[in-house]
Protein backbone atom coordinates (compact mmCIF):
# COMPACT_ATOMS: atom_id res chain seq x y z
CA UNK A 1 0.00 0.00 0.00
CA UNK A 2 1.18 3.08 -1.05
CA UNK A 3 -0.17 5.01 2.17
CA UNK A 4 -0.42 3.77 6.12
CA UNK A 5 -1.25 4.44 9.15
CA UNK A 6 -1.69 2.28 12.55
CA UNK A 7 -4.81 3.51 15.01
CA UNK A 8 -5.67 2.11 18.37
CA UNK A 9 -9.39 1.62 19.93
CA UNK A 10 -9.20 0.12 22.86
CA UNK A 11 -7.60 -3.65 22.98
CA UNK A 12 -6.77 -3.66 19.12
CA UNK A 13 -4.53 -2.16 16.15
CA UNK A 14 -5.63 -1.73 12.85
CA UNK A 15 -3.09 -0.72 10.18
CA UNK A 16 -5.22 0.81 7.37
CA UNK A 17 -3.66 1.24 4.29
CA UNK A 18 -4.66 2.81 1.21
CA UNK A 19 -3.81 3.29 -2.30
CA UNK A 20 -4.75 7.20 -2.34
CA UNK A 21 -3.60 9.60 0.43
CA UNK A 22 -6.83 11.14 1.12
CA UNK A 23 -8.88 8.61 3.09
CA UNK A 24 -5.18 8.13 5.50
CA UNK A 25 -4.84 11.37 6.01
CA UNK A 26 -8.66 11.67 7.26
CA UNK A 27 -8.14 8.45 9.52
CA UNK A 28 -5.50 9.66 10.78
CA UNK A 29 -6.24 13.15 11.53
CA UNK A 30 -9.78 12.02 12.76
CA UNK A 31 -7.46 9.33 15.39
CA UNK A 32 -5.10 12.12 16.03
CA UNK A 33 -5.87 12.67 19.73
CA UNK A 34 -6.37 8.85 20.34
CA UNK A 35 -3.31 7.04 22.95
CA UNK A 36 -0.43 5.40 20.35
CA UNK A 37 -0.93 2.37 18.20
CA UNK A 38 0.77 -1.48 19.67
CA UNK A 39 3.40 -2.36 18.39
CA UNK A 40 1.79 -5.08 16.12
CA UNK A 41 -1.48 -4.50 14.28
CA UNK A 42 -4.56 -7.14 15.47
CA UNK A 43 -6.08 -6.95 11.72
CA UNK A 44 -5.02 -4.96 8.36
CA UNK A 45 -7.56 -2.69 6.23
CA UNK A 46 -6.73 -1.91 2.57
CA UNK A 47 -8.39 0.40 0.81
CA UNK A 48 -7.79 -0.12 -2.93
CA UNK A 49 -8.95 1.07 -6.16
CA UNK A 50 -11.69 -2.14 -7.79
CA UNK A 51 -9.76 -2.16 -11.00
CA UNK A 52 -6.75 -0.30 -11.57
CA UNK A 53 -7.88 2.04 -13.39
CA UNK A 54 -10.58 3.23 -10.41
CA UNK A 55 -7.55 4.60 -8.44
CA UNK A 56 -7.74 7.76 -10.81
CA UNK A 57 -10.96 7.76 -13.26
CA UNK A 58 -13.72 8.22 -10.96
CA UNK A 59 -11.96 6.50 -8.11
CA UNK A 60 -13.72 4.29 -5.91
CA UNK A 61 -12.70 2.05 -2.88
CA UNK A 62 -13.28 -0.76 -2.53
CA UNK A 63 -12.54 -2.38 1.30
CA UNK A 64 -10.34 -5.46 1.05
CA UNK A 65 -8.38 -7.08 4.41
CA UNK A 66 -7.99 -10.08 6.70
CA UNK A 67 -11.34 -10.67 5.99
CA UNK A 68 -13.46 -9.80 3.27
CA UNK A 69 -17.10 -9.41 2.03
CA UNK A 70 -16.85 -10.33 -1.87
CA UNK A 71 -19.97 -8.43 -2.82
CA UNK A 72 -19.40 -5.22 -1.02
CA UNK A 73 -20.18 -2.78 -3.24
CA UNK A 74 -17.30 -0.21 -3.92
CA UNK A 75 -17.99 3.73 -2.38
CA UNK A 76 -16.72 7.00 -4.30
CA UNK A 77 -13.29 8.13 -3.04
CA UNK A 78 -14.96 11.31 -0.69
CA UNK A 79 -16.42 8.41 1.05
CA UNK A 80 -13.16 7.00 1.68
CA UNK A 81 -12.98 7.43 5.36
CA UNK A 82 -16.68 5.67 6.07
CA UNK A 83 -14.77 2.84 3.66
CA UNK A 84 -12.17 2.99 6.30
CA UNK A 85 -14.38 2.42 9.08
CA UNK A 86 -16.70 -0.10 7.68
CA UNK A 87 -13.32 -2.02 6.78
CA UNK A 88 -12.47 -1.99 10.34
CA UNK A 89 -15.83 -3.10 11.36
CA UNK A 90 -15.24 -5.89 9.00
CA UNK A 91 -12.35 -7.21 10.39
CA UNK A 92 -13.53 -6.77 14.28
CA UNK A 93 -17.26 -8.91 13.33
CA UNK A 94 -15.36 -11.38 11.42
CA UNK A 95 -12.05 -12.21 13.17
CA UNK A 96 -12.26 -10.95 16.39
CA UNK A 97 -12.01 -13.77 18.78
CA UNK A 98 -10.62 -12.36 22.28
CA UNK A 99 -13.73 -10.89 23.47
CA UNK A 100 -17.69 -11.73 23.52
CA UNK A 101 -18.32 -9.24 20.86
CA UNK A 102 -22.09 -7.76 21.33
CA UNK A 103 -23.15 -4.81 18.58
CA UNK A 104 -23.66 -2.47 21.32
CA UNK A 105 -23.09 1.17 22.70
CA UNK A 106 -21.65 1.43 26.23
CA UNK A 107 -21.15 4.13 28.28
CA UNK A 108 -19.98 4.12 32.04
CA UNK A 109 -20.96 5.81 35.02
CA UNK A 110 -20.21 5.47 39.02
CA UNK A 111 -17.52 2.13 37.17
CA UNK A 112 -19.75 0.57 36.27
CA UNK A 113 -21.04 -0.15 32.26
CA UNK A 114 -24.68 0.89 30.95
CA UNK A 115 -24.72 -1.48 27.76
CA UNK A 116 -27.41 -0.37 25.08
CA UNK A 117 -27.86 -2.83 22.42
CA UNK A 118 -31.06 -3.30 19.13
CA UNK A 119 -31.23 -3.55 15.51
CA UNK A 120 -29.98 -0.14 13.05
CA UNK A 121 -32.09 2.76 13.97
CA UNK A 122 -33.05 1.95 17.31
CA UNK A 123 -30.98 4.97 19.07
CA UNK A 124 -28.21 2.94 20.93
CA UNK A 125 -25.70 5.30 19.00
CA UNK A 126 -27.07 8.61 19.75
CA UNK A 127 -28.28 7.37 22.88
CA UNK A 128 -24.62 6.68 23.72
CA UNK A 129 -23.41 10.31 22.51
CA UNK A 130 -26.11 12.17 24.79
CA UNK A 131 -25.18 10.44 27.54
CA UNK A 132 -21.44 11.14 27.24
CA UNK A 133 -22.78 14.72 26.55
CA UNK A 134 -24.25 14.35 29.78
CA UNK A 135 -20.97 13.43 31.48
CA UNK A 136 -20.97 9.60 31.16
CA UNK A 137 -17.76 8.21 29.81
CA UNK A 138 -18.47 7.14 26.06
CA UNK A 139 -17.35 3.62 26.05
CA UNK A 140 -18.40 3.03 22.26
CA UNK A 141 -21.21 3.31 19.92
CA UNK A 142 -21.07 -0.17 17.80
CA UNK A 143 -19.23 -2.87 19.68
CA UNK A 144 -19.10 -3.70 23.88
CA UNK A 145 -16.21 -6.25 23.92
CA UNK A 146 -16.98 -8.62 26.74
CA UNK A 147 -13.92 -10.57 28.19
CA UNK A 148 -14.71 -14.43 28.61
CA UNK A 149 -12.49 -14.72 31.69
CA UNK A 150 -13.61 -11.84 33.81
CA UNK A 151 -16.82 -10.79 32.76
CA UNK A 152 -15.75 -6.73 32.34
CA UNK A 153 -16.72 -4.62 29.55
CA UNK A 154 -13.65 -3.38 27.59
CA UNK A 155 -14.12 0.06 25.77
CA UNK A 156 -13.78 0.33 21.64
CA UNK A 157 -14.67 4.03 21.50
CA UNK A 158 -14.31 4.99 18.22
CA UNK A 159 -15.63 7.86 17.01
CA UNK A 160 -19.60 8.18 17.59
CA UNK A 161 -20.97 7.36 13.47
CA UNK A 162 -23.94 9.98 13.63
CA UNK A 163 -26.42 9.94 10.73
CA UNK A 164 -29.05 11.86 9.34
CA UNK A 165 -30.78 14.15 12.11
CA UNK A 166 -28.80 12.68 14.45
CA UNK A 167 -25.93 15.01 13.20
CA UNK A 168 -27.44 18.14 14.10
CA UNK A 169 -28.20 16.50 17.77
CA UNK A 170 -25.43 15.64 19.52
CA UNK A 171 -22.57 17.90 20.75
CA UNK A 172 -20.79 19.18 23.48
CA UNK A 173 -18.84 22.12 24.15
CA UNK A 174 -15.35 21.98 22.48
CA UNK A 175 -16.53 18.84 20.32
CA UNK A 176 -14.73 17.76 17.84
CA UNK A 177 -16.27 16.27 14.30
CA UNK A 178 -14.81 14.65 11.16
CA UNK A 179 -15.67 15.74 7.26
CA UNK A 180 -19.80 15.74 6.36
CA UNK A 181 -20.04 12.90 4.40
CA UNK A 182 -23.52 12.83 2.50
CA UNK A 183 -25.28 10.81 -0.24
CA UNK A 184 -23.27 7.57 1.71
CA UNK A 185 -25.62 4.33 1.39
CA UNK A 186 -26.94 5.61 5.25
CA UNK A 187 -27.60 8.77 4.43
CA UNK A 188 -25.42 11.61 5.42
CA UNK A 189 -23.23 10.50 8.56
CA UNK A 190 -20.22 12.81 10.27
CA UNK A 191 -18.07 11.12 12.80
CA UNK A 192 -17.75 13.08 16.44
CA UNK A 193 -14.71 12.12 18.11
CA UNK A 194 -15.14 10.97 21.90
CA UNK A 195 -14.04 13.12 24.61
CA UNK A 196 -10.56 13.06 26.09
CA UNK A 197 -12.21 11.32 29.31
CA UNK A 198 -13.21 8.72 27.17
CA UNK A 199 -9.88 8.35 25.06
CA UNK A 200 -7.42 8.67 28.47
CA UNK A 201 -9.85 5.88 29.99
CA UNK A 202 -9.90 3.73 26.86
CA UNK A 203 -7.60 0.82 28.11
CA UNK A 204 -9.69 1.04 32.06
CA UNK A 205 -12.21 -1.74 31.63
CA UNK A 206 -15.72 -1.85 33.73
CA UNK A 207 -17.99 -4.36 34.97
CA UNK A 208 -21.53 -4.27 33.29
CA UNK A 209 -24.76 -3.05 35.63
CA UNK A 210 -27.48 -2.59 33.35
CA UNK A 211 -28.35 -3.90 29.69
CA UNK A 212 -30.87 -1.81 28.20
CA UNK A 213 -33.21 -2.51 25.05
CA UNK A 214 -33.88 0.82 23.46
CA UNK A 215 -36.69 1.33 20.86
CA UNK A 216 -36.93 4.88 19.01
CA UNK A 217 -39.56 6.84 17.75
CA UNK A 218 -42.27 4.74 20.41
CA UNK A 219 -44.57 5.90 23.08
CA UNK A 220 -42.54 5.82 26.44
CA UNK A 221 -42.82 2.58 27.90
CA UNK A 222 -40.48 0.50 30.39
CA UNK A 223 -40.86 -3.51 30.53
CA UNK A 224 -38.05 -5.85 32.16
CA UNK A 225 -36.94 -8.24 30.25
CA UNK A 226 -35.96 -11.60 31.53
CA UNK A 227 -32.83 -13.78 31.24
CA UNK A 228 -33.34 -16.22 28.95
CA UNK A 229 -34.95 -13.63 26.08
CA UNK A 230 -31.76 -11.41 26.87
CA UNK A 231 -29.63 -13.67 26.32
CA UNK A 232 -31.74 -14.88 22.96
CA UNK A 233 -31.37 -11.30 22.15
CA UNK A 234 -27.97 -11.04 22.75
CA UNK A 235 -27.07 -14.22 21.10
CA UNK A 236 -28.59 -12.37 18.03
CA UNK A 237 -26.22 -9.00 18.61
CA UNK A 238 -22.82 -10.82 18.99
CA UNK A 239 -20.95 -11.12 15.51
CA UNK A 240 -18.86 -13.97 17.39
CA UNK A 241 -20.85 -16.11 19.49
CA UNK A 242 -21.04 -19.33 17.73
CA UNK A 243 -17.26 -18.87 16.88
CA UNK A 244 -16.05 -18.20 20.33
CA UNK A 245 -17.85 -21.82 21.63
CA UNK A 246 -18.07 -22.38 25.38
CA UNK A 247 -16.11 -19.26 26.25
CA UNK A 248 -19.15 -17.50 24.56
CA UNK A 249 -21.49 -18.99 26.26
CA UNK A 250 -20.20 -19.15 29.66
CA UNK A 251 -19.25 -14.76 29.07
CA UNK A 252 -22.96 -14.27 27.70
CA UNK A 253 -24.70 -16.42 30.55
CA UNK A 254 -22.68 -14.95 32.64
CA UNK A 255 -23.61 -11.34 31.87
CA UNK A 256 -27.74 -12.02 31.96
CA UNK A 257 -27.23 -13.79 35.69
CA UNK A 258 -25.38 -10.65 36.82
CA UNK A 259 -27.18 -8.03 35.27
CA UNK A 260 -30.44 -6.75 34.71
CA UNK A 261 -32.47 -6.37 31.27
CA UNK A 262 -34.78 -3.44 30.60
CA UNK A 263 -36.48 -2.92 27.36
CA UNK A 264 -37.45 0.93 26.97
CA UNK A 265 -39.16 2.58 24.16
CA UNK A 266 -38.94 6.56 23.95
CA UNK A 267 -40.52 9.24 21.85
CA UNK A 268 -37.09 11.05 21.20
CA UNK A 269 -33.42 11.99 22.64
CA UNK A 270 -34.61 13.81 25.71
CA UNK A 271 -36.80 10.98 26.76
CA UNK A 272 -35.14 8.36 26.38
CA UNK A 273 -31.96 9.89 28.65
CA UNK A 274 -34.40 10.55 31.44
CA UNK A 275 -35.72 7.05 31.24
CA UNK A 276 -32.47 5.92 30.96
CA UNK A 277 -30.90 7.26 33.90
CA UNK A 278 -34.02 6.88 35.58
CA UNK A 279 -33.47 3.16 35.56
CA UNK A 280 -29.78 3.53 35.83
CA UNK A 281 -30.24 5.88 39.42
CA UNK A 282 -32.79 2.96 40.60
CA UNK A 283 -30.68 0.41 39.90
CA UNK B 1 -42.47 -59.33 23.10
CA UNK B 2 -40.52 -56.32 21.99
CA UNK B 3 -38.27 -54.91 24.11
CA UNK B 4 -38.40 -51.16 24.78
CA UNK B 5 -36.40 -48.44 23.43
CA UNK B 6 -33.54 -46.88 25.86
CA UNK B 7 -32.53 -43.46 25.79
CA UNK B 8 -29.17 -41.92 27.02
CA UNK B 9 -28.14 -38.20 27.48
CA UNK B 10 -24.50 -37.32 27.19
CA UNK B 11 -23.06 -37.41 30.53
CA UNK B 12 -23.04 -34.59 32.47
CA UNK B 13 -19.34 -32.94 31.71
CA UNK B 14 -20.70 -33.34 27.99
CA UNK B 15 -22.93 -30.16 28.86
CA UNK B 16 -22.73 -26.96 30.56
CA UNK B 17 -26.15 -26.20 31.98
CA UNK B 18 -27.37 -22.44 33.07
CA UNK B 19 -30.73 -21.97 34.35
CA UNK B 20 -31.63 -18.94 33.72
CA UNK B 21 -35.61 -18.83 34.17
CA UNK B 22 -38.10 -20.28 33.19
CA UNK B 23 -35.57 -21.69 30.85
CA UNK B 24 -32.23 -23.83 31.17
CA UNK B 25 -29.41 -22.60 28.65
CA UNK B 26 -27.33 -25.71 27.62
CA UNK B 27 -23.84 -25.60 25.79
CA UNK B 28 -23.38 -29.15 23.97
CA UNK B 29 -19.77 -29.74 24.29
CA UNK B 30 -19.52 -31.88 21.20
CA UNK B 31 -21.44 -30.30 18.66
CA UNK B 32 -20.97 -26.32 20.24
CA UNK B 33 -24.88 -25.98 20.25
CA UNK B 34 -26.85 -24.01 22.12
CA UNK B 35 -30.05 -25.19 23.49
CA UNK B 36 -32.51 -23.35 25.23
CA UNK B 37 -35.26 -25.41 27.14
CA UNK B 38 -38.23 -25.23 29.20
CA UNK B 39 -39.18 -27.97 31.74
CA UNK B 40 -39.18 -31.23 31.76
CA UNK B 41 -36.70 -31.06 29.40
CA UNK B 42 -33.38 -30.31 31.68
CA UNK B 43 -35.28 -33.06 34.18
CA UNK B 44 -34.99 -35.31 31.43
CA UNK B 45 -31.56 -34.84 30.52
CA UNK B 46 -30.29 -35.13 34.62
CA UNK B 47 -32.40 -38.35 34.64
CA UNK B 48 -30.71 -40.17 31.50
CA UNK B 49 -26.97 -39.06 32.43
CA UNK B 50 -26.14 -41.40 34.54
CA UNK B 51 -27.06 -44.68 32.51
CA UNK B 52 -30.14 -45.28 29.94
CA UNK B 53 -33.34 -46.04 30.85
CA UNK B 54 -36.76 -46.98 28.82
CA UNK B 55 -39.60 -44.46 29.39
CA UNK B 56 -41.18 -46.56 31.82
CA UNK B 57 -38.02 -46.30 34.12
CA UNK B 58 -37.52 -42.94 33.04
CA UNK B 59 -40.81 -41.82 34.10
CA UNK B 60 -40.51 -43.35 37.54
CA UNK B 61 -37.02 -42.11 37.65
CA UNK B 62 -38.57 -38.56 37.20
CA UNK B 63 -41.76 -39.22 39.44
CA UNK B 64 -39.76 -39.29 42.65
CA UNK B 65 -38.64 -35.34 42.25
CA UNK B 66 -40.86 -33.78 39.36
CA UNK B 67 -44.37 -34.99 37.74
CA UNK B 68 -44.58 -34.65 34.29
CA UNK B 69 -47.58 -33.35 32.47
CA UNK B 70 -49.81 -35.02 30.26
CA UNK B 71 -47.90 -38.49 31.26
CA UNK B 72 -46.16 -41.24 29.35
CA UNK B 73 -47.34 -39.50 26.04
CA UNK B 74 -45.95 -36.11 26.86
CA UNK B 75 -43.10 -37.87 28.04
CA UNK B 76 -42.29 -39.47 24.78
CA UNK B 77 -43.24 -36.29 22.90
CA UNK B 78 -40.16 -34.35 25.10
CA UNK B 79 -37.69 -37.12 24.11
CA UNK B 80 -38.82 -36.92 20.35
CA UNK B 81 -37.56 -33.46 20.89
CA UNK B 82 -34.55 -34.15 22.68
CA UNK B 83 -33.55 -36.77 19.93
CA UNK B 84 -34.13 -34.45 17.32
CA UNK B 85 -32.22 -31.77 19.20
CA UNK B 86 -29.04 -34.17 19.08
CA UNK B 87 -29.21 -34.34 22.97
CA UNK B 88 -30.40 -37.40 23.52
CA UNK B 89 -29.72 -40.58 22.13
CA UNK B 90 -32.02 -43.81 21.26
CA UNK B 91 -30.60 -46.62 21.91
Amino acid sequence: MRHATAIRVGPVTFRVGSAWPAPVAALADLYRDYPPPGDVPDFTVRLEPPRPWRRVFRPQVAIAGDFTLPEAVPLPLAHGLLAAEMGMNLQMALGHRRHLLLHASSVERDGAALLMTGESGAGKSTLSALLAARGWRFMGDEFALVAPDTGLVHPFPRPVSLKNESVAAVAWAGARFGPVLAGTPKGTIRHLVPDAAALVAMDRPVPPRLLVFPRFGHAAAVRPVAPAEAFVRLTEASTNYVALGEAGFRALTGLVQAVPAVAVDYPDGAGGIAAVEALWTAR
Amino acid sequence: MTTPARYRAPPADALLVEPLDALTAIYHRPSGTTHLLAEPAPQILAALAAAPLDPAALAAALADAYEVEGGGDALAERLGELVEAGLVERL
